[in-house]
This record gives C-alpha cells, sequence and structure tokens, in this order.
C-alpha cells in the first residue's frame, strides 16, 4: 500500500520511496524518508491533497504524490 | 567576532563599520520561531534591506551584550542547504559565503523548533559540516512541554559534538541570558574541527579538493557532489579543469551507484536524526491542546473551507470599510494644506506645481497607505499564525483546474490590496512556470488603486435601485471583482496551456500549527512593510504625478488667461457676493479646461482620441487614460482637472460633470454600454508602474512584463471596444 491508502488514526511506516522524481526528492528532504513514521490527518474537499503528520510535523501533499510512497501499518504500543 | 568590529562612535551607538555589524547569521526551518528570537535579541536596533538583486528582505540587526555588541543576520527560513526556492538560495548563499555583497558570517545560531525537532535536526546537521562555529536554540520549549515532549538538553549537546544547545522561550524571554552569553562565546570562537557524519562523502571530497585551489572548503565539494546542477556544482567542475563534470558525474556514480544523491543525503541524514530523536526526547507528540483541537476541527474539508471564506470576507470588510476614517483623515488634511497654500502663494506655476503636482501627488500615494497597512496587518497575521498554508491546502483543487497549485493562493490574496506585494510573494512557488504564470494572474485580482475608479464610475452611472434583494451598484462592484480573479485564472490556464506548458505542477506544502501570532514580530514587519511602501511607491507616484502635472499645466496660453482676466472684470461690474463668487470659480474653471486643452497633455490626447474612438471615448477621457498607464487611480485626479473641477472639488461634484459631459453633436459621452467599457477597461489594463518593474525584477527579463502590458491593455480595448459596440446595438 501507498501513502495515497492510509487510513485515519493508524500509524504507519515509510518502506520504501520510489526517488527518481526531483519533486520526491524535494519531499524526502523534508523528512518523507524510509522508517519515518506518518498517519492521515485530514484531506481536503473532493479528498485531495491530503494532510499527514510525521513526527509532529504537518506536511500536505497531492494523492499522486504519495503514491510514490510504500508503506506498512507501524507496529502497535511504539 | 574582534574587537575592533564592534568600535562605537558616541552618538547612536551605531558600529562604524557597517559590514562587520552582520556576522552571525540566524538560521532555521521556517516557523521555528526564527524571527521572533531575532526580534528578540535585537530589538529595534535592526535595519531592512534587500538582497542585492532581488526583492528578498534582508534583516540585520545588533544584539548588545555586556559591553559588546554582535551583529546578527536574519535569513530567510530554509529547510536544507540544497535548496529550491529563491529565499532558501539566498540564505544558503550568505551562509556559504557565496554573496559579494554579504561576508560570510563568522558563526551560526540555528534555530530549531521543540516540537519540530525532526526537520530541525536534519538543517542542523548539514549546518555543521560547514567550517563555522554552530550554537543551537532550542525554541518553543513551553509548546513541547505542553504536548508532552521532553528534551534532554545536554544528551542533545553530546550528540552534537559538544556545542551550546541553549532551550528558550522567546516569547517569555526565558533561558535568553544563557543563550546570550553563548552567542558572545560563539562569536569568538575558532573554527571548529570538522565532524565526521558520512565518511564516504567526506573522504570523496577531501580527495577531490586536494586538485581544487586551497581556498575552496570541503562542504563547497560535498554540496557540489550532492546538488547535481546547481551553480557551485558548475564552479567546482569548472575548476576542475575540462573534465570536470564528467569527473563530477564518476565520482557520484562511485559514491551513490544510481540512487540520486539528494535521495541518499536524506535518507542518510535523517536515520542519524531518528537517531538522535530517539536518544534526546522521551515522550511522542499527542494531538491534545484546544489549538491543536481547533485545528483539526478547521482541518476538516467542509468546516475548514467555510471557515476560509469567512476569513476572506473579514479581510476584505476590514480593508475596504475600516480604512475609510482614516483615509477621509489623510484626504482632508492633503485638502486643506492645498487649500492653505492656494490662499497664501500667488496664483501661478509655483501654486499650482505645490497644490496639483506635489501635494495631491505625495496625498494620492498616502491616501492608500492605510488599505495597505490594514490589508498586510491581517497578511501577517494569517501567516503568523499559520493560516495562509491552510488556506492553500484547501484551495489547491480549485486552483488545479487552472493548471496551478494551492501555493498560487497566497499571491493572489495579497494582490487584492496591490500586485506588488502580491508577486513577490510568489517566491515560495518552487516551479518558474507555475512562478510565471501566477505572476502574470496577480495584476488582474481587483487592488486598491482600482477601487477609487470603481466607485467614481458606479457612482456616477449606474442606477442605485434594488435586484431583488440586492443593490445594483454592489452587484456591478462584485461583478468587476469577480471579472479580476476569472481574468487572471483564465490567463494562468492559457499560459499553462501554451508558451508555459510544462508537467502539472506537484503540491507539497509544510502546514505550520495555529499560534497566537507574536506582538512583536506583527509590527516590526507591519512597520518595515510601511517604510518600504511609502519610499519605494511614494518616490514612484510622486514622479509621475509631477510629470503629469507638468504636461498638463505647460504650455500656458497668455490668451486665454488674458480672457479669464476679462470676464472676470466684466462679472465684477455686474455681479457681485455669491453669485459674483459662482461666476469667478466659473470662469476659472472654464479657463483651467482652455488651458489644458492646449497642453501637451491635451495635444497628445487629440492624437490619441482617434485609437479610443470605437470605444466612445472624447479626448478628454483619453488623455485622462494615457495619463493614468503610470498609476491607474491618477485617472480620477486627471479627470477631475479635465471637467475643469480642479483638485478640490470632491467626487460628487465630478460626477455631476460627467454626466453632462456631451460629445460635439450634443449626445452624452458617458452613455452606459461606454461607463461599463472604461470599467472593464480598468479590470483588464496593467496601468501600474511598480507592478511592471516588480515584474520584471522577479523575472529576471524585460520579456514577462511587456507581453503582460501588451497582453492586459489588448484585453481591456477590447473588452471594452465589445461593451461600447454591442451595447450600442442594443
Amino acid at each position: 500500500m501507498t501513502l495515497a491508502s492510509l487510513q485515519r488514526g493508524r500509524k504507519y511506516v515509510i518502506d520504501d520511496v520510489n526517488a527518481a522524481d526531483p519533486d520526491v526528492q524535494r519531499l524526502m528532504v523534508l523528512g518523507l524518508v524510509e522508517g519515518a513514521e506518518v498517519e492521515l490527518a485530514s484531506a481536503a474537499i473532493g479528498g485531495d491533497p491530503l494532510e499527514f503528520r510525521m513526527f509532529g510535523n504537518a506536511i500536505s501533499l497531492r494523492r499522486e504524490q504519495a503514491q510514490h510512497f510504500a508503506v506498512s501499518p507501524a507496529e502497535q504500543g511504539e | 567576532m574582534s574587537k575592533e568590529s564592534v568600535t562605537r562612535i558616541a552618538a547612536g551607538q551605531i558600529p562604524v563599520r557597517r559590514r562587520s555589524s552582520a556576522r552571525i547569521a540566524v538560521v532555521g526551518n521556517p516557523n521555528s520561531g526564527k524571527s521572533t528570537l531575532f526580534n528578540r535579541l535585537t530589538g529595534m536596533r535592526q535595519k531592512t534591506g534587500n538582497y542585492p538583486g532581488v526583492t528578498v528582505e534582508k534583516n540585520v540587526g545588533v544584539a548588545r551584550i555586556g559591553n559588546t555588541e554582535i551583529g546578527l543576520i536574519d535569513l530567510p527560513g530554509m529547510y536544507a542547504l540544497s535548496t529550491h526556492s529563491l529565499e532558501e538560495r539566498i540564505a544558503a548563499d550568505v551562509i556559504l559565503g557565496r554573496l559579494s555583497d554579504a561576508e560570510r558570517p563568522v558563526g551560526i545560531l540555528a534555530v530549531i523548533d521543540a516540537t519540530h525537532l525532526y526537520q530541525g535536526l536534519y538543517l542542523v546537521q548539514q549546518l555543521l559540516e560547514l567550517d563555522l562555529p554552530v550554537m543551537v536554540a532550542l525554541s518553543m520549549t513551553d509548546a513541547a512541554m505542553a504536548k508532552g515532549i521532553r528534551i534532554d538538553a545536554d544528551a542533545l549537546q553530546r550528540r552534537l559534538g559538544g556545542i551550546a544547545v541553549c532551550p528558550i522561550v522567546a516569547t517569555t524571554g526565558q533561558g535568553l541570558d544563557a543563550l546570550r552569553t553563548a552567542l558572545q562565546a560563539l562569536a569568538e570562537s575558532p573554527r571548529p574541527s570538522l565532524p565526521n557524519f558520512w565518511d564516504e562523502l567526506s573522504a570523496a571530497s577531501e580527495s577531490l579538493a586536494g586538485e581544487l585551489p586551497a581556498t575552496v572548503p570541503r562542504f563547497e565539494v560535498e554540496r557540489a557532489l550532492i546538488d547535481v546542477g546547481s551553480d557551485l556544482a558548475g564552479d567546482i567542475a569548472a575548476l576542475l579543469g575540462p573534465n570536470g563534470h564528467t569527473r563530477l558525474t564518476e565520482i557520484r556514480a562511485q559514491l551513490f551507484g544510481s540512487e540520486p544523491p539528494l535521495a541518499r543525503e536524506a535518507r542518510h541524514r535523517y536515520s542519524w536524526v531518528r537517531e538522535v530523536m530517539d536518544d534526546v526526547q522521551t515522550a511522542v507528540p499527542t494531538v491534545s491542546s484546544v489549538g491543536s483541537r481547533f485545528a483539526h476541527f478547521l482541518n476538516q474539508p467542509v468546516p475548514g473551507t467555510i471557515g476560509l471564506f469567512v476569513v476572506m470576507a473579514v479581510v476584505f470588510q476590514a480593508v475596504f470599510a475600516w480604512a475609510t476614517p482614516l483615509m477621509d483623515v489623510i484626504d482632508n488634511s492633503t485638502t486643506l494644506m492645498s487649500g492653505f497654500i492656494a490662499n497664501n502663494l500667488p496664483a501661478g506655476a509655483l501654486s499650482s506645481f505645490i497644490t496639483d503636482g506635489v501635494i495631491a501627488g505625495v496625498g494620492s500615494v498616502i491616501v492608500f497607505l492605510p488599505q495597505i497597512l490594514i490589508l498586510f496587518l491581517f497578511i501577517i497575521v494569517l501567516e503568523d499564525s499559520g493560516y495562509l498554508a491552510r488556506a492553500a491546502y484547501l484551495m489547491d483543487r480549485t486552483m488545479r483546474s487552472v493548471g496551478l497549485s494551492g501555493q498560487s493562493i497566497i499571491p493572489m490574496i495579497s494582490s487584492f490590496a496591490c500586485a506588488v506585494p502580491g508577486i513577490m510573494a510568489t517566491r515560495v512557488i518552487p516551479n518558474r512556470r507555475d512562478r510565471i504564470a501566477t505572476i502574470l494572474a496577480a495584476p488582474f485580482m481587483t487592488c486598491s488603486a482600482r477601487l477609487p475608479v470603481y466607485a467614481l464610475l458606479i457612482a456616477a452611472f449606474v442606477p442605485n435601485e434594488k435586484v431583488g434583494i440586492l443593490n445594483l451598484q454592489g452587484v456591478v462592484l462584485f461583478g468587476l471583482y469577480m471579472l479580476g480573479i476569472v481574468a487572471g485564472l483564465m490567463t494562468a490556464l492559457l499560459l499553462r496551456k501554451t508558451a508555459l506548458q510544462g508537467p502539472k505542477p506537484t503540491f507539497a506544502l509544510m502546514l505550520p500549527e495555529f499560534r497566537r501570532p507574536n506582538f512583536q514580530t506583527v509590527m516590526v514587519q507591519l512597520l518595515g512593510r510601511a517604510k518600504i511602501f511609502l519610499r519605494r511607491a511614494g518616490t514612484v507616484i510622486f514622479a509621475v504625478a509631477v510629470v503629469v502635472w507638468a504636461l498638463a499645466y505647460f504650455p500656458r496660453s497668455a490668451e486665454i488667461q488674458a480672457n479669464l482676466s476679462q470676464q472676470q472684470s466684466m462679472a465684477a461690474n455686474r455681479l457681485s457676493g455669491d453669485e459674483l463668487e459662482i461666476a469667478f470659480v466659473q470662469f476659472e474653471n472654464d479657463a483651467a479646461a482652455l488651458q489644458l486643452e492646449q497642453s501637451f497633455l491635451g495635444r497628445a490626447g487629440k492624437v490619441i482620441e482617434p485609437v479610443f474612438r470605437p470605444l466612445g471615448w472624447d479626448w478628454k477621457i483619453s488623455s485622462a487614460v494615457i495619463a493614468s498607464f503610470p498609476a491607474r487611480e491618477v485617472v480620477v485626479a486627471v479627470l477631475g482637472t479635465v471637467y475643469a473641477v480642479g483638485d478640490e472639488a470632491d467626487e460628487a461634484t465630478l460626477s455631476e460633470r460627467l454626466k453632462l459631459a456631451r460629445h460635439a453633436d450634443g449626445s452624452p459621452v458617458f452613455t452606459l454600454p461606454m461607463v461599463i467599457g472604461l470599467l472593464i477597461f480598468y479590470a483588464c489594463c496593467l496601468q501600474c508602474a511598480a507592478t511592471i518593474v516588480v515584474i520584471k525584477r522577479e523575472t529576471n527579463s524585460w520579456r514577462w512584463p511587456i507581453f503582460a502590458w501588451v497582453y492586459m491593455t489588448g484585453l481591456g480595448y477590447f473588452g471594452a471596444l465589445l461593451a461600447y459596440q454591442w451595447g450600442q446595438t442594443l
């Protein structure tokens, strides 16, 4: 699954980033890299763009860009 | 910093050597509390300017610590040294010593928001690799505590190689004394030994540095290896000789394989950041405060979008209604002043120059100050509270339909006051094509200078009647605002489909948390804005007003003056009291109109008249429109003079005169189709020298301002032509 299909209220960890696109590299500089813990905070009207929380930071991106980030659910109790 | 650089002169205590006053760079992520700390440390001992060649604001100040003074330079917020926006690039250039004007700082005060360690530490690790002493101010420790985050400053200090780490609360001043002491020590400390966060990169850079002049530091080689295609990479490649680029590419391949260097850098540094965070931070952020619950509510799609429209409605209400009393005060005092001058100076060129040229010129600038300041106050508060970023987030989808992204919303909102700051606000847009499309859409937004023109024409020619529950005049004004928005968005769409074709813009934005804006920060910014506005726009519009006055005043016809004296002495024999006074004013106004008709402006108007005849304009409107090309609001004053009312007369009298204006064949000049056309012309036309200049500066070429001028003027002309000709057939 990717960052574009998270469920609200659950935590996920980024497993793999498709880094070929320079815009994706920019997002990696902002902290969206493998190992980062993310959750879905909100969506704008129409379900796009999305807002994510990552270590206390809020970042918004479009679904299209979110698809470059593969995630898996974080182990609970962390 | 050494002692010679803080030599003082007795009066004012300003450091003698200006350059040395900007020695320690204050660096941090956007919204890290960096500027609040800067204002705390320097108080009012700061000045705002611009970096050479660009309109990025440069804030320098002096922190007084005991007997010493330390120069501080507040850099634009940045996330990393590899940068995408103009402001980030400037910040990086100052730190790396690549700006010729600013001497390289001797040390760095890095500000990290304690609630956002993650991105803050990334930047700090990059800063530690430059050969400059660095210290850390850990800001917003109160907010972190409220969120249940405890940060062990000692542990952080150990992880950062022993540099000073000062926990502070900038808003209350807690921890600032310790920070000042550390800052003083930093200014005097020698270059640090370079840490090794990234062995392979450091080793490769060091061996490559052996082939380069000794003046090239290791960190420049490192950045050149990571930032493919940057200016720095180009410089280093050139220094390496004809095969420089190939060499760099080879080394990159050895180091990173097929992985993009920037991606490797991010992965490498963030794994260190997470390690440090695990080590120094004892709890995970939780969403619980009132602020974050409010934010959570406003983040929901529907309340958020409704909230955005409510906020915008309040801003417009404030700008257009609250500013009026202040504007009236300024208007009345300039009128009083010109009245005073006119009564105390003999009539003639000098009196006219001072009243119609200087006072009317300066007054027409200052009268917009309340509006601009109120709008800026709102924009600064919205920005400082973190709301504008949220507006960009909520509007992204709408903007996408015209080929832009949510990031274009902020400049467009600013442009409702004035396109100049609006265009400057496009710097947050990283992609050049998106940025230029936004720059060309921004001048269509109804700015405060269009408002007097609209107000005059609507009040005079649109019937004050109800349409359902709405007032027709209000509907027309709203329609003009919508026309500006639609024309701007359509322009952006057209450009994105033609000259500025390119991949769909992406949208990635950090959303700062809502917080109460800091009073001092807001005031410092607002005062800075007021100064810039008065100085810049003041000089441009002032010069224009003087030139227009001269063109409208010269040459003087002695014959008309002689006629006037004759008429007046005849009237003096026939009439007395009020009647005489009215007759005198009447004669003077008529003489002024005749003088104007044979002035340079009047002659030019007659030459240009055929061009505008298809729009239903006579020479007077044509010349007023021509005169208002440098600043559109000038048209109201010029129309006033043209219609022989003089500058002191209020707009109601002018509108009466406009209603009475007749063509040579006796038909009224101001018919409804013609007025609608004129309004469309003003809605579209780029009649603003300041905007043209700022487009040139921001796009770095004359191509775009010339295109914008031709395109917008053409659109205005054909819009007016269509409205008039179609209206004639009805």
